[in-house]
């Protein structure tokens, strides 16, 4: 397979140095053809520890990668010249790909049992999330060489889970810890002596976001009705309760998933976010933090992702209402589309403005592209139980 | 399906009563699915390779010391006040059995 690529790719290239000027040579003879990563972006397929490398403007594969490791539950994020991609794996796994080159330029095995990873403002540092050994990691973006990290440790010997890391301005990173109950906030000016303050925020956060702007940073919380916020401009301040007691007390239905979050939930001045144990978006306003509404959706939510110009949220469910796909438009607060995209949807991805979103339907092997518009197919993409699907375009996003 | 299931529960249940802890083994093609149902579905917790994520590991030396019993009534009812949700909306007694006694013993890929 390696061979063929790359022997496909010595002819690609050879055709594009006879057709053009516009080549950049490389050290050591090779040459590249000169082109942008902006329409670029991967796809995990996680069964195989492989990645499929894409193209959103030709609606194409144009590469694929093995030996990333154990690749379920991966996810990725992006250098800020949006050419290497980091690729965190769930057995400690950090992988740095070229998505030009189409090639592995650094691996690490970082820790036992990782669930995701971030980058901070400047570009210069990865961090990786751990659940085993729980706490996070730092890394240079360059090297991969650890430079520091900071352990859960929320009581003497107990160590929690990491969730819901996101990079926030000043090179800090806000996180939450499943076990402690907390929302943490090391700042990684100093890469090597990170410094960290800590924020109680309720019980079993499950996953958290910052806000677009970054200023607002969020965990939902499993073990209790209602969400965490604390505002990183005033942080002194301390949490604040949103969505208090939204089942009203009612018995949650069971959650066959953990949702997922991340700062796409805000769209038209509200946030758009998973309930628990409840068939139902919940909305909140933006600015007040008070509830606005809820929108009576399929099943339990897993990913609730607004479209680039926040027009539509699109939302996929936990098993066993997984084969559906719903639309939300922010307009109107309905639903007006209700999608079967394939068995067993797993990610949503929006091209960078938004024309089309590309879902991964693991049990059918395939990516399927929507029109977002006409909500028609148009087109699809096979690839082996893929997952996550992640462009480039997040690059230069906060959060991501 | 249903009336599958309950075959194959009261076939379970008879087999149970006569033989003790012999239970019915889920047909072939069941079993295919129950494999990739644990891997994928209980995989989004535990990990696909059952190392353990938000869950606890469901390797044989993590469950070496644990009833099956008590295994088996944790994936039938759940564990309230946890993340673990009860499946027995989509797995039979008898299914449950027998995707312990697998994971008991290193769980087929
Ligand atoms: C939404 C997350 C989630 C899913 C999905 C899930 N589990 Fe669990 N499971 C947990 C958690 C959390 C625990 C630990 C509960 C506790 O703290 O006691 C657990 C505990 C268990 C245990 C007991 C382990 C022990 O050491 O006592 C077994 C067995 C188990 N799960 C099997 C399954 C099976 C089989 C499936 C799929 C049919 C499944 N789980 C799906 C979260 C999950």
């Amino acid at each position: 397979m390696r061979t063929v690529l790359y022997l496909l790719g010595l002819i690609a290239t050879a055709i594009l140095l006879a057709a053009c000027g516009s080549v950049a040579v490389r050290e050591g003879g090779s040459a590249v053809p000169l082109r942008g990563t902006g329409d670029l972006g991967l796809v995990i397929e996680r069964a195989s520890g492989h990645v499929t490398l894409v193209n959103t403007s030709s609606r194409e594969a144009y590469a694929r990668i093995g030996g990333l490791g154990d690749l379920s539950h991966a996810s990725v994020v992006y250098s800020r010249d949006a050419r290497y991609a980091y690729v965190f794996g769930r057995d400690g796994g950090l992988t740095k790909l070229d998505l030009l080159e189409a090639r592995i330029v650094n691996r690490v095995m970082q820790s036992g049992n990782a669930i995701g990873g971030s980058i901070s403002q400047d570009g210069r540092i990865v961090v990786a999330q751990n659940y085993t050994p729980g706490g996070i990691k730092a890394f240079d973006a360059d090297t991969l060489e650890l430079l520091s990290e900071v352990p859960a440790e929320y009581a003497p010997g107990q160590f929690s889970k990491v969730v819901g890391l996101a990079d926030v301005p000043g090179n800090k990173f806000a996180y939450a810890l499943f076990d402690g109950g907390e929302i943490w906030v090391s700042d990684f000016s100093d890469p090597k002596r990170p410094v960290t303050a800590r924020y109680p925020a309720g019980r079993q956060p499950y996953d958290g976001l910052v806000t677009p702007n970054g200023r607002h940073y969020l965990a939902g919380l499993f073990g209790e009705d209602g969400v965490a916020l604390l505002d990183l401009w005033q942080p002194e301040k301390g949490v604040q309760r949103i969505l208090d007691k939204y089942g009203k007390g009612e018995e949650k239905l069971p959650v066959f998933k953990m949702p997922h979050l991340r700062g796409w939930s805000v769209a038209a001045g509200r946030a758009w976010l998973p309930a628990i144990g409840r068939h139902e978006v919940l909305v909140a306003d933006a600015s007040t933090w008070m509830e606005t509404a809820r929108v009576a959706v399929k099943g339990q939510p897993v990913f609730v992702m607004a479209s680039p110009d926040g027009r539509q949220i699109w939302v996929n469910f936990a098993f066993p209402d997984n084969g559906w796909v719903q639309v939300i438009d922010t307009l109107s607060g309905q639903v007006v589309q209700t999608l079967q995209p394939g068995k067993a949807v797993l990610h949503m991805e929006f091209t960078p403005r938004g024309e089309a979103v590309w879902i991964s339907a693991r049990d059918d092997n395939r990516i399927v592209i929507y029109d977002t518009r006409s909500f028609l197919r148009i087109g699809s993409l096979a690839a082996e139980a893929p997952s996550g699907i992640f462009f480039t375009s997040r690059a230069a996003r906060i959060g991501f | 399906m249903l009336i599958r299931r309950i075959a194959a529960g009261a076939l379970g249940l008879l087999l149970l009563a006569g033989a003790g802890l012999a239970v019915a083994e889920p047909t072939p093609a069941r079993q295919k699915e129950l494999v990739h149902m644990v891997r994928q579905d209980c995989g989004s917790c535990h990990g696909m390779t059952l190392q353990g994520g938000l869950g606890p590991a469901l390797l044989p030396a993590a469950l070496a010391d644990k009833p099956a019993e008590g295994l088996v009534a944790t994936i039938i009812g759940g564990r309230p006040g946890t993340a673990m949700p009860p499946w027995h909306r989509f797995l039979a007694e008898d299914e449950a059995q027998w995707i312990v006694a697998r994971l008991m013993e290193g769980f087929p890929k």
